[in-house]
């Protein structure tokens, strides 16, 4: 296996709040992008997914921890982006309105790369937009934002990040501003990416369907915690930990039986909201929410289970030999496995307010 | 349309303070100067056209050269009054952090002090006050509104995610203000010159009137003064102070104009309004 | 030619059980953009219709027209919206309502969410607040301690707990919000539920809870939903039909089922396969080329030939109507009328 161009050691980002909060938005987060793969971190609004993006694309320094390019922390600004490149969420925003495409595609040219020659600039801006698929590329070159559509927006942003011929591409969401029917092509067009260049991608989503399609692994996201990552058919097919199966289980699927549907939908009512990062829960950040929630859930951060092919989970059934328990039921089952159940964990109703007072 | 309405005035006011001494001196053959003892305090007639001062001197000619004095100091004002305001604004609000605290502390500052008296103290220290030196004053002390401003909209503007790609492509400081947010900023510091100039011209007319300004340079400000000073008003002469004064109040309504035209490139509220109509064309598309 | 949908639609000695007939209607913006183009369908009572669309289908505009929440520049320039209380009396069409009935009819018979319900409550009201007004508005003679215990049992309804009644909605999560945003909707017992993205601005877990409650009340209180979304993943889960828009006009009609396992139209294909499946083997998939059409200059003919990959001959100049094949109706000149294919 080659050696990880970028990665993040135990990374932590924490943000101040009034006078002494402080949101932990990131801990512990480690993790590793290899040429010509793509990772995709999965979580929901608030799981610090966006935030570890920011911090790998430096935005801002971690609170802790280190980010390694080439194994080697401390690059410069400059040379590190010429080698980490982030895409966006949204395509109408990060293009200047004022700008055309060739001034974008041009700066990224003659700041990388020096190239002063007219003509060749003009051949490479050309090139760089036929290579996202914006042909005939003179078509494009002298249009403003505005005259192009959502989805040739983004591949502008694509193209530019690419002008810098990076060795890393963050996109941060980048079809969920799109149109439904162009997001594949996007899809496509990243595969295509790591396929021809070799690139390292990190693809960051919510959708945990256009990640299966796109990646090869997948890194799940809850409260600022990665929770479970490895190989995406045996996370999809075979969550280990109790949040991966919920995302799972919740997301849309037209292929699944109805069957399958209705044993998703029934009591699928009450299943609890994510925290609050300010005052998070003790131990596994999911435990008031988990139908499995044990003891030592409620007191200490679970370690990490290798369980093979590259598959891990951070949850104490599998340390305490209950991972059966988890394939055996679903989410929608498990308030009445709750009721029955020996755990005495706090209803999921109480838990979904933000640590705001109750009303008077 | 407001803003074009106000722009028009000063337009017209500009050009004749530029050319208005040529064309009072070579088509009328007036001298705003000359004192003509044989009319002295005349009403308007086919001779003098606005009548004369006081002294003797043509109203008209003195409205027209006083044109130039009174847009000379807006001129300059303005000019000072913009620069330091975007000076310190974008810089503040592009920065942010300790730079925009140190920035935002001085703005307040100015924004607080009572400017009045200390125009009265700075003018009575620096004897013999000149329309520049005018001018200068009224610019030092008049940018901390603009400033205020331009450092709220640039900071929104440099939060925006096209300055965040720019960065991340290594383009620097220096090239991000003024190729990436300032370019987003020109509406607004048009329209705020525009409301600067129109500012100073009545600040210097006032000023002029409480006695601070060159009593031998001619501005609007000045002969309403010296026909205070002779008691115009009391004896009737009216032709002397209603010009400049006319003039002075078009160019405040030139202000009330431009003003709404400030607002709605400032205030988001109003701006909101119009980019959710754009947004609603679109959208009804949906 | 929307006539022709009525025709084929099964002989209706069953016409008391449809809660909402829409006959050719069409919506223009400043007589410029014809955003709705002669939409017509029938909803059933307690029947779930989803309506799928892209940005420019459409599909919000049909939203403001069946509320009559539109403002100008919308206009509503044909069609009928027939809407059959429970009484069983005769139908009252939408679009010539005057103020006062459309009042009557607001919350008692037809109800809305909106993708930003959650920020509709009102900030500075308790909830209990909220939901006494709007009950004791149509109920004159429920007095104030019956409203705001009928508020918490609603609240009850939609899994918030009793003593939230007394709280203020900025108390509540965003997905809380929206819940209760439903539960108020549903608070006068209305026969239809207009929801626009009602799942859009919250997370997967939340749009999952939200649903199966909506599904749960609809089959307890028997309400039939109107139920827009982009997210034709998510209809063919929760809708019994679903009605795909493109560029303002209805272009496949069917039930969730057969749009999932058969769709016709091209468009309905492409978009159905833009939606890569979380469990089922994977394949390239490619989506739509090309975007959706400027509803200022619609394509001549039918308005996805120029994205569609069976087009030929003909397609950039015949309006396809809407006929039926196999089952659903669709409006695709591969399929024409008589013929069934």
């Amino acid at each position: 296996m080659s050696e990880p161009v970028l990665e993040a050691r135990d990374v932590a980002k924490h943000f101040p709040v009034g006078r002494r909060g402080v949101v932990r938005a990131v801990e512990d987060a480690t993790l590793a992008l290899l040429p010509g793969r793509i990772v995709a971190l999965v979580g929901e609004s608030g799981s610090g997914k966006t935030t570890l993006a920011r911090v790998l694309a430096r935005f801002y320094p971690p609170t802790s921890g280190e980010v390694l390019l080439h194994g080697r922390a401390g690059t410069g600004r400059r040379g590190y982006h010429s080698d980490v490149q982030l895409i966006f969420q949204d395509p109408f925003g990060s293009l200047n309105p004022l700008h055309r495409v060739r001034y974008n595609l041009e700066r990224a040219l003659r700041l990388h790369h020096r190239t002063r020659d007219r003509r060749e600039l003009e051949r490479q801006v050309l090139d760089l937009l036929e290579r996202v698929s914006l042909s005939p590329a003179g078509d494009f070159v002298d249009k403003f934002p505005h005259e192009l559509s959502g989805g040739q927006r983004q591949r502008v942003v694509i193209a530019r990040a690419l002008a810098v011929r990076p060795k890393v591409l963050l996109g941060d969401e980048p079809i969920s501003m799109l149109d439904v029917s162009i997001r594949l092509d996007m899809l496509n067009l990243l595969a295509r990416l790591r396929d021809e260049d070799g690139l390292a991608l990190l693809y960051i989503t919510h959708d945990i369907a256009s990640a299966r399609y796109l990646c090869d692994d997948i890194v799940v996201m809850y409260a600022g915690r990665m929770i479970e990552g490895g190989p995406k058919e045996d996370v999809i097919a075979r969550p280990r930990h109790p949040y991966t199966k919920l995302l799972i289980e919740s997301s849309p699927d037209p292929g699944r039986g109805e069957d399958d549907r209705a044993a998703l939908f029934d009591g699928a009512d009450e299943l609890g909201e994510p925290p609050s990062l300010v005052n998070p829960p003790a131990g596994c950040r999911f435990h008031p929410r988990c139908p499995f929630a044990m003891p030592e859930c409620e007191q200490s951060p679970p370690p990490r289970t290798d369980l093979g092919g590259g598959h891990w989970a951070h949850c104490w059934l599998h340390q305490k030999g209950r991972a059966g328990d988890l394939a055996s039921t679903t989410h929608a089952a498990a308030p009445a496995l709750r009721a029955a159940g020996p755990a005495d964990a706090p209803g999921a109703a109480d838990d979904c307010g933000d640590g705001k007072e109750e009303g008077p | 349309m407001k803003v074009r309405a106000g722009s028009a005035i000063i337009a017209f006011f500009a050009l004749v303070a530029i050319f208005g001494g040529w064309f009072s001196e070579t088509v009328l053959g007036l001298d705003p100067r000359a004192n003509d003892i044989q009319a002295i305090a005349q009403p308007p007639s086919g001779e003098h056209l606005l009548g004369t001062t006081q002294f003797g001197q043509d109203v008209l000619a003195q409205v027209i050269a006083g044109a130039s004095g009174s847009m000379f100091v807006g001129f300059l004002a303005a000019a000072i009054g913009t620069a330091l305001a975007v000076l310190v604004g974008v810089t503040a609000g592009y920065f942010g952090g300790g730079v925009d605290g140190v920035l935002n502390f001085l703005t307040n500052l100015f924004l607080v002090m009572p400017v009045l008296p200390l125009i009265f103290v700075v003018a009575g220290y620096l004897q013999g006050t000149g329309l520049w030196t005018i001018a200068l004053i009224i610019g030092l002390f008049g940018w901390a509104g603009g400033a205020r401003t331009l450092r709220a909209q640039a900071m929104s503007v440099a939060g925006r995610d096209f300055v965040r790609a720019m960065r991340l492509l290594g383009e620097s400081n220096r090239r991000l203000v003024f190729f990436e947010v300032l370019p987003h900023l020109t509406g607004l510091i048009a329209s705020m010159f525009l409301h600067a100039l129109i500012g100073a011209v009545l600040a210097e007319a006032g000023l002029a009137f409480l006695g601070i300004s060159d009593s031998a340079a001619i501005s609007w400000g000045t002969m309403i003064q010296a026909a205070q000073q002779q008691s115009a008003v009391l004896r009737g002469l009216w032709w002397w102070f209603v010009p400049p004064g006319l003039c002075i109040a078009l160019i405040g309504t030139a202000a009330a104009l431009v003003n709404f035209g400030v607002d709605e490139v400032a205030n988001p509220k109003l701006r909101v309004v119009r980019t959710r109509r754009r947004r609603i064309a679109r959208s009804e598309a949906a | 030619m929307t006539s022709q949908t009525q025709e084929h639609a099964p002989a209706t000695p069953a016409a008391h059980r449809a809660v909402l007939r829409v006959d050719g209607l069409s919506v223009e913006y400043a007589g410029e953009v014809r955003a709705c183009v002669d939409v017509s369908f029938t909803l059933r009572r307690g029947e779930i219709l989803g309506v799928a669309g892209e940005s420019g289908s459409g599909k919000s505009t049909l939203i403001t027209a069946l509320t009559r929440l539109q403002r100008p520049p919308a206009v509503t320039t044909a069609g009928r919206i027939l809407y059959h209380g429970r009484d069983g009396g005769p139908p009252v069409d939408l679009v010539t309502l005057d103020d006062k009935a459309l009042r009557d009819l607001r919350w008692t018979s037809l109800s809305i969410v909106l993708q930003s319900a959650m920020d509709a409550l009102n900030p500075v009201l308790r909830l209990g607040a909220q939901f006494a007004d709007a009950l004791r508005a149509h109920d004159r003679r429920m007095s104030k301690k019956e409203a705001w215990q009928r508020a918490a049992e609603l609240l009850a309804m939609v899994g918030i707990s009793a003593d939230r009644v007394r709280g203020y909605p900025h108390q509540l999560s965003g997905g809380m919000r929206q819940r209760a945003a439903i539960a108020l909707a549903l608070a006068c017992r209305p026969d239809l539920v207009v929801m626009d993205e009602p799942t859009t601005a919250v997370d997967v877990v939340m749009q999952r809870q939200i649903l199966s409650q909506v599904l749960r009340l609809r089959d307890e209180l028997g309400f039939a939903v109107v139920f827009v979304t982009h997210d034709l993943s998510l209809l063919l889960e929760v809708a019994d039909r679903i009605a795909i828009m493109y560029a303002g006009r209805i272009v496949e009609i069917g039930t969730a089922r057969a749009l999932y396992t058969g769709p016709k139209h091209p468009y309905t294909q492409g978009l159905r396969d833009s939606f890569p499946p979380l469990h089922a083997p994977l394949r390239p998939l490619s989506g739509i080329p090309g975007s959706p059409p400027d509803l200022r200059r619609p394509p001549p003919g039918c308005a996805f030939h120029p994205r569609c990959p069976e087009r030929f001959d003909g397609c950039d100049r015949i309006l396809p109507e809407l006929v039926p094949a196999a089952g659903h109706e669709v409006a695709c000149l591969l399929y024409p009328a008589g013929g069934d294919r």
